[in-house]
């Protein structure tokens, strides 16, 4: 099936996979091929592209799927491969938000700055 | 004297054609700059086009049609103005038209009774209004040039804050469009709401139901919409910057062909005063000497001869004899 994920500033990938893997704010799912319509809203998490070449993995930061005709089209903000996430910068958004949620447990921010971090590190140190 | 008005047309050469040097190299850096903001144009294209697509989608499938975004307000009394012009000046009518075409909006308004507030984008819009005395709502600047997503963003939170708060019940959006790179066209467009059909019905009738909604269609509306501001915003601020440098580059241009116009034509008149100059000396000179006699006639002459075969040097030999 055709993939499409863009970004407000450019099309960051656009080719045949077989299988996309994403998680929406309520779990994770899976699109094979001829996938019924879907529109969804992306939570935080890793997405994997099963790309011809190779299973392309990403940390996505909200965004939006939609699936019709055969073809996958995830919209994001914030989209990172693995080669261009920066894992010092990663450790040091965990360690803050850590430090911001001991000083106040509903820091609902801080809790997000922290899955965001969390997946960052996650989706970059799997090899 | 005729030799200081000459001093002065060659200053003044000079001076034009150090502005000539600048004016050239505005104008290059210029269109090096609309190719790239062009790009930039047509990279945005995609997901502005898939938020759209996928707005219509939900809509079509009958969610959220109760949304405050996608529903005309009743009376209107309150209309908020995003105006997307440049930080810098210098590029022909670029600010000017997008300015005054807000002007008389907001002139238009105040004649049915509706006031305003002004979200501008751009040093020269805040000069702009602030030395009319407008109240200015909010202002930004310092991206004009190459506007990023996160520049859009702020803007557009910033307007669906006033417009969710019920202060503005319209928003509009004043920038210039880009059709080519010889004409661009300042637009005044509704923001919001947001209007059927910049949906695209269409696409919506054709592919409406069916859908499997993650989570429910009104909550994924909800996080859409303002991504959906905040593309359109974006690609106004991008379009905006390529009608800039585009303008900029045309205005660049007029002035280096002016310059070099002026250039010749001073040329020209320079020469004149220093041939007027030369004459006026041979004519005191040949006068002064014939009211003298003939005795002295005879060294004119040749001073005369000597003087046709080279102008300069005989002029100084000329003036000291004399």
């Amino acid at each position: 099936m055709r993939v499409e994920l863009v970004s407000p500033e450019s099309v960051l990938f656009s080719g045949e996979c077989s299988q996309v893997v994403t998680r929406t704010v309520d779990g994770d799912v899976a699109f094979l091929d001829n996938h019924a319509p879907f529109i969804g809203a992306l939570g935080i998490g890793e997405t994997q592209l099963w790309a011809d070449d190779g299973v392309i993995a990403l940390a996505i930061n909200g965004g939006f799927v939609e699936v019709s005709g055969n073809a996958v089209t995830i919209l994001s903000d914030d989209a990172l491969a693995r080669a261009d996430i920066d894992m010092e910068a990663a450790q040091a958004d965990l360690d803050e938000a850590d430090s911001a949620l001991s000083a106040d447990n509903d820091d609902d921010k801080a809790a997000l700055a922290k899955k965001w971090a969390a997946t960052r590190l996650q989706v970059g140190s799997a090899k | 004297m005729a030799g200081g008005q000459e001093r002065i047309l060659r200053r003044r050469i000079t001076s034009i054609e150090a502005t000539k040097k600048i004016t050239r190299a505005m104008e290059l850096i210029a269109a090096s700059r609309i190719v790239k903001a062009q790009a930039r144009v047509s990279a945005a294209k995609p997901y502005s086009e898939k938020v759209t697509a996928v707005i219509a989608n939900l809509a079509g499938g009958g969610a959220g049609v109760d949304h405050p975004l996608l529903k005309e307000a009743e009376v209107v009394s309150n209309i908020a103005y995003v105006v997307v012009a440049a930080d810098r000046g210098l590029c022909g009518g670029y600010n000017g038209n997008v300015l005054r075409m807000v002007e008389r909006a907001i002139a238009e308004d105040k004649q049915r009774g509706i006031g305003y507030k002004l979200i501008l984008t751009g040093k020269k819009a805040t000069s702009y209004f602030s030395f009319r005395e407008f109240d200015i709502h909010a202002s930004f600047a310092g991206f004009s040039d190459k506007p990023n997503y996160s520049d859009a963003k702020e803007v557009a939170q910033l307007v669906s804050a006033l417009f969710d708060s019920g202060e503005v019940q319209e928003v509009r959006l004043a920038y210039t469009k880009f059709i080519s790179m010889g004409s661009q066209q300042a637009d005044l467009v509704q923001f919001m709401p947001l209007q059927a059909n910049d949906l695209g019905s269409d696409a919506a009738s054709e592919s409406a139901g069916g859908y499997e909604f993650e989570p429910e269609p009104a909550e994924i509306l909800d996080s859409l919409l303002p991504r959906y501001a905040e593309a359109r915003l974006y690609a106004a601020l991008l379009e905006g910057s390529a009608s800039e440098h585009a303008a900029r580059q045309r205005a660049m241009k007029a002035a280096t062909d002016n310059a070099e116009d002026l250039k010749t034509n001073l040329t020209r008149i320079m020469n004149r005063a220093r041939q007027d100059s030369i004459t006026t000396e041979i004519m005191e000179i040949v006068s002064g000497a014939e009211a003298m006699g003939d005795s002295s006639s005879i060294i004119i002459d040749d001073l005369i001869s000597e003087t046709l075969e080279s102008p300069f040097e005989g002029i100084s030999t000329i003036a000291n004899g004399a």
